[in-house]
């Protein structure tokens, strides 16, 4: 059985002020498997976010539903963790504050909360910046918080939602490789929207791509390169063959994109 | 001058200062010259010289003190009120949508025009000018509050969420660390208006206070007295605001950095 059940899911957004209803998602189904890392490839505007916000429970489905573990998904909750493209850690806590942020919730003892807190800043390279405010952290910094503050929690499934969309390469190259080597370890089911093919091959088991708005996944291209993965595989024949397959597949719904706006 | 290029410290104290000192040789000028008349206004050396004599012996220092504990008392007793109140305005629409109309019309209601009334009420005791502070303030403070408290980043609120936050712990761990420099900054702001009414609550009916001082002094002419009373209310108001600052500079180190 599938971890996480995506059945003909799909949101129609009221029309603002008597407008048209704008139609962000067009029924959709995802499997999941467990310790599975799908990435979601799509145009902007296709609904990727809408459709992550769905499985987060931030958003209700207007049709269809959403299963993890067997069990609807009804409404936000600690078993599904999420990492926002905009920095959202607190500004008024700490690095190892935020981290601890849902163990408090949890009602979790102060010196466990302590020594999980501690190994998660390690294995996101943090160690040093434990008593930073957010204000003082890059922005590569802030979001290796932000998933340490999500997987502390030990979410069943991690949502990522272009976590690094606002980095600069080199860092973007280091954050990807940094949350594989997490992933590796800890084998989390994972759920990664991204814009950038390369990066949805790289971090992805499997690359689901959507349509052009308003979007459904309409393809799902499994990713057979062995991990541990380096940033060398980037330049792989494999890795070239897979990336011109996806290119074809994107670009068609980037030229719907263009004639729309048009 | 460039836009919104800032200035060394040293520099913008020196400028802060220099306005003073303008001011001060200005109303020197002005008054030392015989432009104007000392009926209408004491020159500086005059209004120094009234202060000390207010001070040494008319006990002056024991109206300041009074003004202040009534100021003090009567923000208090608003804040008190308006803090809680304003908060679960802005956390939670019914609440706001019970009290906002009504406290949004009381909030216009001229706390000055309540004294007659409130002697009624309350006589001309202590009671009536901590009323007078508090209905001037506490309204203000209620909405405000509301406004900063529901403009929440939404985005925190939804990190929160998915990290397993309930309601009450969105309110207790979001809302309010995320509002609390906001609300410093409005105390601040309205502690700096219920100087105002209170002066006022002293004009009339009262037998104590800066506000009585100069009310005393306008019927003996002594424009110096009634001066240096505005301008020791001016100080007050300056110190309490460093204050206030220095306060919120010291709890709220994540908002500045
Ligand atoms: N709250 C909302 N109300 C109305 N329309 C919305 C809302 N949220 C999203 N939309 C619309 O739904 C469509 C899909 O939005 P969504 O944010 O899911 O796209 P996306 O694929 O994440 O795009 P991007 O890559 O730019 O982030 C867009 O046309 C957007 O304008
Ligand atoms: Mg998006």
């Amino acid at each position: 059985m599938s971890k996480l059940v995506v059945e003909q899911v799909s949101r129609i957004f009221p029309g603002v002020a008597g407008g048209e209803p704008t139609r962000a998602l067009e029924p959709t189904d995802l499997l999941v498997g467990d310790a599975d890392f799908v990435t979601i490839l799509g145009p902007s505007g296709c609904g990727k976010s809408t459709l992550l916000r769905i499985v987060g429970g931030l958003e209700t489905p207007t049709t269809g539903r959403v299963l993890l573990d067997g069990r609807p998904v009804t409404g936000p909750g600690a078993e599904r963790g999420m990492v926002f493209q905009s920095y959202t850690l607190f500004p008024w806590l700490t690095v190892a504050d935020n981290i601890a942020f849902g163990l408090v919730e949890k009602g979790m003892p102060a010196n466990e909360r302590r020594s999980i807190v501690e190994e998660w800043i390690g294995q996101v390279g943090l160690k040093g910046f434990a008593h930073h405010y957010p204000k003082m952290l890059s922005g590569g910094m802030q979001q290796r918080t932000a998933i340490a503050r999500a997987l502390a929690n030990e979410p069943k499934i991690l949502l990522l939602d272009e976590p690094f969309g606002a980095l600069d390469n080199q860092t973007r190259a280091l954050m990807q490789e940094l949350l594989l080597s997490v992933w590796e370890i800890h084998k989390k089911t994972v759920l990664f929207v991204t814009h950038d093919i390369e990066e949805a091959i790289f971090m992805g088991n499997r690359v689901a791509v959507m349509t052009a708005r308003p979007g459904r996944i309409k393809s799902v291209t499994p990713v057979d390169l062995p991990h541990p993965r380096h940033y060398t595989m980037k330049t792989s024949p494999e890795f070239s063959a897979l990336k011109a397959h996806l290119v074809e597949e994107i670009r068609a719904e980037s030229i719907k994109v263009a004639e729309q706006v048009a | 001058m460039r836009p919104l290029v800032p200035i060394p410290g040293p520099r913008r104290v020196l400028l802060g200062i220099s306005f003073f000192v303008l001011f001060f040789a200005a109303w020197a000028a002005a008054t030392f010259s015989g432009l104007v008349s000392p009926t209408f206004l004491a020159d500086p050396v005059t209004m120094l010289m009234d202060g000390f004599t207010l001070i040494t012996r008319f006990g002056f220092l024991g109206d300041i003190g009074i003004t202040i504990w009534r100021v003090l008392g009567g923000f208090i007793l608003a804040a008190i009120v308006a803090v809680p109140l304003g908060i679960a305005m802005g956390a939670y629409k019914p609440v706001e949508a019970f009290f906002e109309p009504f406290v949004s019309f009381a909030r216009y209601l001229p706390a000055s025009a309540f004294v007659p009334l409130l002697i009624l009420w309350a006589g001309v005791g202590e009671v009536q000018k901590l009323l007078v502070i508090f209905i001037g303030s506490v309204f203000q403070i209620i909405l405000m509050i509301a406004v900063t408290v529901g403009a929440t980043r939404r985005d925190l609120v939804e990190a929160a969420v998915t990290l397993g936050a309930k309601p009450s712990g969105v309110v207790r761990r979001v809302l309010i660390p995320a509002a609390a420099p906001g609300i410093a900054e409005i105390l601040r702001l309205v502690l700096g208006w219920a100087w105002t009414y209170v002066i006022v609550a002293e004009l009339i009916g009262s037998s104590s206070g800066i506000g009585h001082m100069i009310i005393e002094s306008q019927t003996l002419m002594a424009t110096g007295q009634m001066i240096f009373g505005i301008i020791v209310i001016g100080m007050i108001g300056l110190v309490s605001d460093f204050l206030f600052k220095a306060i919120n500079r010291v709890m709220f180190p994540w908002s500045l950095a």
